[in-house]
């Protein structure tokens, strides 16, 4: 049994390498305890895309209309290829040697930063709209302060999923609209969906110590200043659509939060299962 | 060694496997070419960041290199600047009008707002170049394409969006 040393002597674990003829690969517990703000930030972005995403693929070839299939499966796919992109720079600076699948198929739900609200089931389709609007609107913020990181990583990454975003929170700006001031039906639905995920739009805009050390490194901004700039233009859609927001308290709930420090909803589990079993019960397989 | 101007023509010939009739080259994938010793260097950058054509595109980059003797390649990924629809040659706007495609009819998509749908010049119908023509969806059968109805001539067709 070796002990685990902070700052290993390079020419000690050559040495040891050559005497066992293995290196001795940290447990996943160790590897998360050893995680730095920046690569806690950047699961926290590539898990967010990457758990909507698979939210949204669940309805291939199950949409109500065939634009709305393609739709949510191309923004899917766009939010795939943007988790692709943070995980593979997390597992790079992590430098553990986890790459983007081994961080996507070989985590468990604690160890997920994403949002609650990307996780929530598709109960109903109003719910898939409005939960994709809430995200997008923010995404977008978000995004568009990160092209002006200090870490050309990010700004990269940033400023190329903000080109794809732009896209998705106009057109999730127009469902809202369309579903919202249409029937007497749809617009209840809507209604429904507002105030059922309204609670889980506070955990989006809550600073904790991460967002206190990007901010100040100048890696990305702290989520509370997003708030303001979404607050507006979902005040506006929801206006224009007759919809009627919440109470800004009911966002308040701190039950309703958590997803970026690891404490996630009993769906998470659900959707990992699905998401993760070739990889659990076939480990390495590839095509 | 060979100028890199001469395996910027081969790689024209190389075709993206989801709208064959639009090389590498004219949609702007390949941002330059270059030697690391005797090894070929291509970078490219990609389209969407999900677009699942990159995977084949960086194999038939391979195989037309080798077919040109070329033996040692390594494929970069560059993603700054992002990929645009501004860097699409001439002849890719024309290979893919013929081709039923309509091609972006605006300089790169505008980020600067969050508006929901910014003034847009018509896109002229491929097919019977009318005008009259309406926005489906912004989201088509590829990442690159949103949909589009002709008024005129009645047909549905693409649309590479700006991008």
């Amino acid at each position: 049994m070796m002990t685990i040393v902070l700052k290993q002597d390079p020419a000690m674990s050559a040495s040891v390498a050559n005497k066992t003829g293995t290196q001795v690969k940290p447990t996943p517990t160790e590897l998360a305890a050893s995680t730095t703000p920046l690569v806690e930030g950047l699961l926290r972005l590539g898990d967010s895309a990457l758990v909507l995403s698979q939210r949204l693929s669940a309805w291939c070839g199950h949409g109500p209309a065939i634009e709305e299939d393609m739709a949510l499966t191309n923004v899917a796919l766009d939010l795939l290829g943007q988790s692709r992109m943070w995980l593979t720079l997390a597992g790079s600076v992590e430098g553990a040697g986890r790459d983007e699948d081994a961080l996507a198929y070989l985590r468990d739900a604690n160890q997920f930063r994403n949002v609650l609200l990307t996780e929530l089931p598709d109960e109903d389709y109003a719910r898939t709209i409005v939960r994709q609007f809430f995200f997008d609107v923010w995404h977008y913020f978000l995004l568009e302060r990160l092209t002006l990181s200090t870490n050309p990583d990010i700004s990269a990454i940033a400023a190329k999923s903000l080109k794809e975003v732009t896209y998705h929170v106009r057109r999730a700006s127009d469902m809202i609209v369309r579903l919202g001031d249409g029937t007497a039906e749809s617009h209840q639905r809507m209604q429904d969906a507002v105030d059922a995920l309204w609670p889980y739009t506070g955990e989006l805009f809550v600073d904790d110590a991460i967002d206190l050390v990007w901010e100040k490194e100048g890696w990305g901004p702290k989520v509370s200043s997003l708030q303001s700039a979404w607050s507006e233009h979902v005040g506006q859609v929801m206006a224009e659509a007759t919809l009627t927001l919440p109470a800004a308290e009911a966002a308040m709930h701190a039950a309703f939060r958590g997803g970026r420090t690891g404490r996630h909803t009993e769906h998470l589990g659900f959707l990992l299962a699905e998401m993760q079993f070739l990889q659990r019960a076939y480990p390495g397989a590839s095509w | 060694m060979i100028d890199a101007q001469q395996v910027m023509g081969w790689l024209q010939k190389v075709a993206d496997p989801e709208i064959p009739v639009l090389s590498i080259v004219d949609l702007g994938i390949v941002r330059e070419v270059s030697w690391d010793q005797d090894t070929c260097v291509v970078t490219i950058t990609p389209t969407y960041s999900g677009c699942p054509a990159m995977f084949e595109i960086t194999q038939a980059i391979e195989q037309c290199l080798s077919e040109h003797q070329i033996k040692s390649v390594r494929i970069a990924t560059r993603l700054s600047p992002a990929w645009t629809t501004d860097w699409m040659t001439e002849q890719g706007h024309v290979a893919l009008k013929g081709y039923g495609i309509a091609p972006p009819v605006q300089r790169a998509v505008d980020i600067s707002g969050i508006s929901r749908r910014p003034a847009m010049p018509p896109v002229p119908c491929p097919q019977c170049g009318s005008n009259a023509t309406r926005l489906i969806s912004d989201f088509g059968s590829t990442s690159c394409k949103a949909l589009y109805r002709c008024s005129a001539c009645r047909e549905p067709f693409d649309y590479f969006k700006t991008h």
